[in-house]
């Protein structure tokens, strides 16, 4: 550094340098995402046929909206691992009570159960179920001062044990054609699912860019003694950010059990990697207070191409998850490197 | 021939200069003082020595051969070890593993437990410390930690240690050990860089000193050649007379009254302090100074009125109205602010923006319908600021941390004011930040308080005490030690205060 660099062409070329990696932290996965989709459309013409990419994002619903959710507690440099189980749960509370209990589980719903609002019914306890869950992490997270993922891990066995408890180990299945319409249904040519996923897109993006509530999120991730002292009631964000990701996962299990028309206890199993996957590969970082929903939503999608290009490509579906987890790493190695290239510059 | 010397040694950061042209010695077996202001590159100059920074340019020699660019860790293989303020220990790991990490001895890859039990012994005893060495380190007084740290330069076979701020956190009676340990140190021939706000201690313990101001070296000798009065006209650059006493300003009523304020027990942290019956009070108008050493309880005191920290007994009052504050949310609805002292740690987010850093705790007066910014009204808040307090940024979405010092203090600066507090405490106002910036924010206090905030500065700067307070507090261990207006107060006094109390009168002897 001993060269004759004049301060402000030194602090220009950092500003150029700092903006090149912003660009392609930002911008890095759509860009992925974009080859991706080319490849495998050179692989097979029937990718990108409409058909197809609807199929996708019907797929990929269930997980975005989960992952809208995920992408607030991430914020706040939290995690949780119990969403699959909390979808399980919520689905399966809403199945039993939709059915009640016991002997009367076989027989098929009478479509005029609940005056034939039987949907709102399921779509009310599977979203209460949720949000209950999550606010009780989120107690446990602030009350208790446990890790998040220390209290989400073992709500992933709770709440998995819970789904047990309430369907008495057994699915339950054969719903009136309106809560099926929820999950296989169209809408304006557009499958309900993706309808879903937009609206909690749009609102959750809303959310974190132009409410005073986002900015806290972003506050209390980014460094939350400084929030403490800024006023901010730390704890109540954070037991609402588990709230609001336990509300997500129990709409995930609504429209679940709606696609399936079957409510299971293993239902959800393992989602919560794919979920958070989908956040991380969109630019959230796990420390927190960077990131947002839109990336989220690139994430989500990017891992329903790859897997459908896939199996388009007949590779095996052995080698999905092999696949996955290797972007997962790769994913978070390049949010570390982009962070530490970026603080280096900070730092002084 | 010195150990040490450093020829010319420069350093810029994101083009601010830290360090200008720096020369000094330091021999073999004697103890240098580095002294200068906060801001002033004593932390820059450390870094350099310690590997952990590259100076753009100049010479560092040791023992006569000059350094190349090193890693830490290089540097202490040469001999040469720092210990920081902070310290660099396993907390949960024992006094033996802290002092040998890295260095275990035994055959290959496994450790000979017994052997460095033993050794570990022999290098804390030396030092006076005699604990177990099977003592987690977190289970030690700060005192006691510094000792493990000493420890282990020794068993590196230091030949330089540079001691940053070592006596800031100790009590009396620590200090008067450590100074003996720094003796004995110099005794056996190693050369020790003792970097201390506390004057006091100069005489006491060092041969030589330098002392730093604005980056540039300020001047260098023997102590003993030198008066104290000298060393500080060196460090703030200027003769210390009566300070220019303001204008007369209207102080109107008691807007903050605190009544027996204390915390004796049940300490929130190992860090903090006792608070001792502490009671002030703070009309509008008027800015009152907490004087007081690094860890006397001046921080506490402001954190626990604010709600930042638990206290056991005392009442606030407001406009003599008795107030509960249990956050600082709590005290912030109740108007007052408080502008940290560490920015980094305590008020910024770094990797956030200016607009974001700026707003967040005003933005319920920046909500349409509620809840969703209005992000108009919130620039043009920004803008205000930007042109009030000259912060030079491109705009207000460049991330804050991309800032420099001076910048990103006044970003956390405006942040309070924009709450319009009737009580703004600031702690450190001016931290590591230039001379013309510090000036600006001075001026700033200034006017606030003509326009009526009650203002609590906490400063380890004297002279900005002196000059931008009407009142000053000395606080001492938790307890306050004395009270005046600042037209009668001079730093010697003040110090005095701070280092003494009002009780005694003489001066620490070393032991010897």
């Amino acid at each position: 550094m001993s060269e004759a660099t004049t301060p402000e062409t030194e602090s220009a070329a950092i500003q150029k340098r700092i903006r090149w990696i912003t660009i392609l932290e930002k911008f890095g996965v759509v860009l992925f995402l974009i080859v991706l989709m080319a490849f495998f459309t050179t692989q097979n013409i029937r990718f990108i046929y409409p058909r197809n990419l609807f199929n996708i994002l019907a797929d990929v619903s269930i997980y975005g909206v989960m992952a809208v959710g995920m992408t607030l507690v991430i914020l706040t440099a939290g995690i949780d691992l119990s969403v699959g189980a909390i979808l399980a749960f919520a689905a399966m509370s809403a199945a039993a009570v939709l059915k009640g209990t016991g002997e009367s589980r076989a027989v098929p719903e009478d479509p005029m159960a609940f005056g034939g609002y039987a949907w709102l019914v399921a779509l009310a306890v599977a979203t209460g179920v949720g949000l209950l869950c999550g606010w009780l992490q989120g107690l446990a997270i602030t009350r208790l001062k446990v890790p998040p993922f220390v209290v989400t891990l073992g709500g992933m066995t709770v709440w998995r044990g819970a789904t047990l408890v309430a369907g008495e180990g057994s699915p339950i299945s054969g719903f009136a054609p309106g809560l099926r319409w929820w999950g296989s249904g169209n809408f304006l040519f557009v499958p309900v699912p993706v309808w879903l996923f937009a609206i909690v897109t749009v609102v959750g993006f809303i959310l974190l860019q132009y409410t005073r509530y986002g900015r806290q999120v972003y506050a209390v991730g980014g460094n939350p003694e400084a929030a403490r002292l800024s006023g901010l009631r730390v704890n109540r964000i954070l037991v609402s950010v588990y709230a609001i990701v336990g509300f997500l996962a129990g709409l995930a299990g609504f429209m679940e059990t709606a696609r399936l028309d079957s409510a299971e206890a293993v239902a959800g199993d393992g989602f919560e990697l794919r979920v958070i996957a989908s956040v991380v590969i969109g630019g959230t970082s796990l420390f927190g207070g960077l990131g947002g929903v839109l990336g989220t939503v690139v994430g989500t999608v990017l891992i329903g191409v790859l897997l459908n290009g896939l199996v388009i490509m007949n590779v095996s579906a052995y080698y999905q998850q092999i696949i996955i987890g290797v972007i997962i790493v790769l994913a978070v190695a390049f949010d570390t490197f982009a962070k530490s290239k970026s603080g280096s510059v900070s730092t002084h | 021939m010195p150990l040490l010397r450093a020829t010319n040694i420069s350093k810029r950061f994101l083009g601010v200069a830290a360090l200008q042209e720096v020369s000094f010695t330091v021999n073999a077996g004697e103890v240098h003082a580095l002294l200068g202001e906060n801001g002033a590159g004593k932390s820059t100059l450390l870094k350099i020595l310690a590997g952990a920074h590259a100076q753009d340019s100049g010479i560092l020699e040791f023992e006569g051969q000059p350094l190349g660019l090193q890693t830490p860790a290089e540097r202490q293989r040469h001999g040469i070890v720092t210990v920081y303020q902070e310290f660099n220990l396993m907390p949960n790991m024992s006094v033996a593993e802290n002092v040998f990490i890295g260095r275990e001895p035994g055959p290959g890859y496994f450790v000979d437990w017994k052997a460095m039990r033993r050794a570990a012994i022999s290098a804390i005893s030396r030092l006076d410390l005699h604990v177990d060495p099977a003592t987690p380190v977190s289970a030690l007084s700060v005192a006691e930690q510094q000792l493990v740290e000493i420890a282990r330069a020794l068993t590196i076979n230091a030949k330089l240690i540079i001691l940053d701020e070592p006596t800031a956190a100790l009590s009396d009676r620590e200090v008067q050990k450590l100074h003996a340990v720094v003796r004995d140190l110099k005794s056996h021939g190693i050369s020790v860089i003792y970097v201390s706000h506390r004057l006091i201690e100069v005489p006491q313990i060092c041969d030589r000193y330098t002392v730093l101001r604005d980056g540039r070296l300020a001047g260098t000798g023997n102590v003993a050649n030198t008066s104290l009065e000298d060393l500080v006209r060196m460090m703030v650059g200027r003769n210390i007379e009566a300070h220019a006493s303001r204008g007369t300003r209207q102080t109107n009523r008691v807007v903050l009254r605190v009544e027996h304020l204390s915390r004796t027990k049940n300490l929130p942290s190992p860090q903090a302090v006792m608070l001792r019956d502490l009671s002030f009070a703070v009309r509008g108008g008027e800015i009152l100074g907490l004087a007081g050493l690094v860890g006397a309880g001046r921080t506490d005191l402001v954190r626990a009125i604010y709600g930042a920290e638990p206290f056991e007994s005392g009442k606030i009052y407001l406009e003599e109205k008795p107030v509960k504050i249990d956050s600082p949310g709590t005290a912030i609805d109740l108007g007052m602010a408080l502008v940290p002292e560490d920015r980094k740690q305590h008020a910024l987010f770094l990797t956030q923006s200016v607009r974001r850093n700026l707003t967040l705790p005003s933005l319920k007066r920046l909500c349409r319908f509620r809840y969703f910014v209005d992000r108009n009204a919130e620039t043009a808040l920004i803008r205000q600021f930007k042109q009030d307090l000259r912060i030079r940024m491109a705009n207000e979405d460049v991330i804050v941390g991309t800032l420099s010092g001076g910048n990103q203090q006044k970003v956390v600066l405006a942040r309070y004011l924009a709450l319009k507090p009737r009580i703004l405490f600031v702690d450190e106002p001016t931290r590591g930040i230039d001379v013309g910036a510090k000036a600006e924010v001075h001026d700033l206090l200034r006017q606030l308080a003509e326009a009526g905030t009650a203002i609590v500065v906490v400063s380890s700067e004297l002279p900005e005490i002196i000059s931008l307070c009407d009142r000053i507090i000395t606080v001492k261990e938790g307890r306050f030690t004395g009270e005046m207006a600042a037209a009668d107060a001079t730093e010697e006094k003040l110090m005095k205060l701070m280092t003494l109390g009002a009780g005694e009168t003489h001066v620490h002897h070393p032991i010897n």
